[in-house]
């Protein structure tokens, strides 16, 4: 190490359930270059200082999604924030907000799966086709109305970010409903009527206050804010039409 | 313990692992499924595949195109029975991708788009922009949730298989949040576990890729077959090592040296023309340019940078737009990790270890010499790649053959009876006491990440992109060095939830058998071929004693034993690799001698 080596200190929640009653705190001084990432700052904690420190991590460049964490209070992908940009003050690095802690740095997001899971993220075709039959046609515009939304990358920042979440661990959130819209405008499906009763419900849309901090954390420009709130048009009408229309038959 | 009784357990739930659990559950849907991954499906590194997956789509193309460009790209190391099933199935598979709900980009008229790739005579890779493995993975993870049959173990760690009766009769896994240890009884078992690129220092690769599936079949007697072939993508951000996808060029990027000059049209692959010709240039192989690079490097013409020598691949005159539209992740890659925009400035790239061609050996259906035993993807050697992989034929491979793995799985778990459960428990017991005692033991002073960074350090120095017999040894020394010194390894966490130094040992007492695979197979072929190039009196090609795939054999204590086996030839004979202008008029000479 040169004489000139920046040294930054990293603040880091711990929390061991073996252990452990509550969360602590604990502070390590990190040599690091400009070009280190805090995940690399991290990665340096689990190598050379402790090796009993816990966090998801892998493909490095912000699309496995596994390293989301909460830095300096604010939801982040580790693997594409940096060090510099906090130097010479400390960063402090804490699990996502809004899930229980597994320990350290990993959060539990089984609470996730299930919800994915349960919104039926597949295509449920409006039109059945044999493999001979050959590709669906999509054009550009058709594939532009959902692209954005089957860019989600399930890292669960907008979760950490959704202050209804934070009250209602069972509302269906920003990601999964985000999901939910990208197969309900897909050209190629018709399972629309199927999903929407999954937004109608307690668990549905209308627990989102629309305060849209979800969108501004998403490191993949989802907008899952956006997706949110074309639903409470369309749970709305959906609403009043089902009084007019048998069940299933609001489209 | 826990035991769960399946009938098909498929390790790892990347690209591969996903299909082949579909296609068991398509086969039969009473066969009760066990996916076992290390991390949650979506987070497996297919995720990070950028460029595309190839498969015939246009009129101009054929499956003899796709198949000679596959058997030369190889450099004629390939199983051509094999490449002749792939190439026949790939478009297939794609479709039944688009059915599912891939966003594969599109013509405006709405039909699936292709893209050129390096070494592919016809545009025929599909994309979905750069971010091609993302939304296979993704597509292929949410499309498994309608399956019931499927029952995933997310999060848990395959630590060995059992083996009883001659046959592989099931797994034994760490459920990670618990550090519990689960036996998941089968009667048919597929690997799916991916690559184990991090065995090298400067690797494209995510943390996971750490070969486990490979050591694990290696133990118990499958020979992990042509090991050498690692193969150094050319345009790779310097440090990280992460990817800048061949679509760059693909799209029309070019590679230039400190003078702004296209330096590979001085290494037979030019000439040089302002807009890409396929097959040519920045269109060549991955191995031809990486090597390129090399001695651009050693003739003092590249750039020096904090973590080394460079080029630039530069993208400006495609211009903000499109590559906005095309290469969008690539964008923000530059622009977010380098602060690069590269629309108004070249990207500095340099080689990095991608991918490993070589693997476990199985058959045209993938079936490992072991009964019950299948393996799909990078892991292994089913033998369309031989000493170099094309761009873009991997994802294809793990469609192809992830469905063939699982309906092979499926045919032969209905084929045998369940196992004797007490005996299997007994077995797994005996894991449980050994991976555990890695754990509690006490005393020891070495530290993982210390043997893992010597690791990766002597494997790039001694099985780069050129080799030489002196550092392979030296290779091969320092790995036996480590894996002595891993018998003394300290670990500092001894609990049990998420205890990821345990798993790290783990993986890296996988690496360690990997990597000396990879290098006593190196330092066996004294030949250069493919990814595998040597420059001390080997720099040839030497069909008649190496035209043979190496086999690595497992030896307890002791170095690999390495073997060959026979190369299968059916329609093309080996001749000369080349591309640019040459290869054109190589490809008229072996059309005329035809006729």
């Amino acid at each position: 190490m040169s004489e000139n080596q920046k040294v930054i200190e990293i603040e880091v929640l711990r929390y061991h359930p073996e252990k452990d009653k509550e969360p602590h705190k604990q502070v390590f001084e990190v040599p690091f270059t400009d070009d280190m990432s805090v995940l690399q700052g991290v990665q340096y904690i689990k190598d050379y200082l402790d090796g009993s420190l816990s966090f998801r991590w892998s493909c490095r460049m912000a699309i496995c999604g596994s390293c989301g964490m909460m830095i300096n209070g604010e939801p982040s992908l580790s693997c594409q924030t940096f060090l510099r940009d906090y130097y010479p003050a400390r960063v402090r690095v804490e699990a996502l907000s809004h899930f229980p802690i597994e320990r350290d740095l990993v959060i539990n997001m089984e609470g996730f799966i299930e919800k994915l899971e349960s919104i039926q993220p597949y295509i449920i075709p409006k039109e059945p086709r044999t493999l001979a039959q050959g590709e669906y046609l999509q054009t550009p515009e058709q594939l532009n109305a959902y692209e954005q939304f089957s860019s989600c990358i399930n890292c669960l920042l907008c979760y950490a970010a959704c202050p209804q979440f934070g009250l209602n661990s069972s509302f269906i959130g920003p990601a999964a409903t985000a999901l939910l819209h990208r197969y309900n405008v897909d050209s190629r499906d018709g399972g629309k009527a199927e999903r929407m009763e999954l937004i109608n419900s307690e668990e549905g849309v209308f627990n989102c206050t629309a305060v849209g901090y979800c969108s501004e954390v998403c490191p993949k420009h989802v907008d899952p804010a956006n997706a949110v709130n074309q639903n409470k048009t369309n749970a709305a009408a959906d609403y009043f039409l089902r009084f007019l229309a048998p069940k299933g038959g609001a489209k | 313990m826990e035991t769960y009784k399946a009938d098909v357990v498929i390790v790892g739930g990347g690209g591969a692992g996903l299909r082949a659990a579909i296609a068991v559950a398509e086969t039969d849907p009473t066969l009760r499924i066990a996916l076992v991954s290390k991390v949650y499906p979506m987070r497996s590194h297919t995720v990070a595949a950028e460029g595309g997956s190839a498969g015939v789509k246009q009129a101009t193309d054929s499956l003899e195109y796709h198949f000679n460009d596959t058997v030369h790209g190889g450099d004629w190391l390939c199983e051509q029975d094999v490449v002749d099933y792939f190439v026949a199935h790939c478009t297939e598979e794609l479709t039944q991708l688009e059915h599912w709900g891939c966003p594969w980009s599109r013509t405006p008229d709405g039909h699936v788009n292709v893209r050129a790739f390096g070494g592919m005579k016809i545009e025929r890779t599909w994309f979905a922009a750069d971010k091609t493995g993302f939304h296979m993975l993704h597509t292929l993870f949410q499309t498994s949730i309608k399956y019931p049959s499927i029952k995933r173990f997310d999060e848990h760690f395959c630590v060995d298989l059992i083996v009883e009766e001659g046959r592989v009769q099931g797994v034994v896994a760490i459920e990670i949040a618990s550090g519990e240890l689960t036996l998941v009884e089968a009667r048919s078992v597929v690997i799916a576990t991916g690559g184990a690129g991090r065995v090298f220092r400067e690797n494209t690769n995510g943390g996971v890729v750490t070969g486990d599936g490979m050591a694990l079949a290696y133990r118990h007697g499958v020979p992990l077959r042509d090991m050498e072939f690692v193969q150094y993508h050319p345009t790779c951000m310097p440090g990280t090592g992460l990817l800048f996808t061949e679509a760059c060029r693909g799209e029309g990027g070019f590679l230039v040296n400190k003078d702004g000059y296209r330096y590979l049209q001085d290494y037979g692959l030019g000439p040089a023309e302002p807009t890409p010709r396929n097959k040519a240039m920045e269109l060549g192989p991955r191995d031809r340019l990486s090597q390129a690079f090399w001695y651009e490097q050693q003739k003092g013409r590249t750039i020096e940078g904090l973590h080394g020598s460079v080029v630039h691949l530069d993208l400006r005159h495609l211009g903000e737009e499109k590559l906005r539209e095309r290469l969008p992740q690539i964008y923000e890659l530059a622009e977010q990790f380098m602060g690069v925009d590269p629309a108004r400035a070249p990207i500095p790239v340099r080689p990095a270890v991608h991918y490993t061609m070589g693997g476990i050996l199985v058959d045209g259906r993938c079936a490992a010499p072991l009964p019950g035993l299948y393996a799909a993807g990078e892991c292994s050697s089913v033998g369309i790649h031989g000493a170099n992989r094309l761009g873009s034929n991997s994802l294809s491979e793990l469609l192809v053959f992830g469905k063939v793995a699982g309906v092979e799985a499926a045919r032969f778990a209905k084929s045998v009876a369940p196992g004797n459960s007490a005996s299997l428990l007994k077995q797994a017991q005996a894991v449980e006491q050994r991976i555990s005692g890695l754990k509690t033991k006490t005393g020891g002073s070495e530290r993982i990440a210390t043997l893992r960074k010597e690791m990766a350090q002597t494997m790039e120095d001694g099985c780069g992109i050129y080799r030489l017999a002196e550092t392979m040894q030296k290779t091969c020394d320092k790995l036996d060095e480590l894996k002595a010194r891993f018998k003394n390894v300290n670990l500092e966490d001894k609990s049990s939830v998420w205890n990821t130094e345990w798993l790290l040992a783990i993986e890296l007492e996988y690496q360690l058998d990997v990597a000396q695979a990879m290098a006593y197979s190196a330092i066996n072929r004294r030949e250069s071929r493919g990814a595998h190039q040597r420059l001390d009196g080997f720099e040839a090609r030497d069909d008649i004693n190496f035209l043979q795939h190496s086999q690595a054999h497992y030896v307890a204590g002791a170095a690999p034993r390495i073997d060959y086996g026979p190369v299968k030839i059916t329609k093309s004979q080996p001749g000369t690799r080349a591309y640019g202008a040459a290869g054109e008029k190589a490809e008229q000479e072996r059309k005329a001698s035809n006729v």
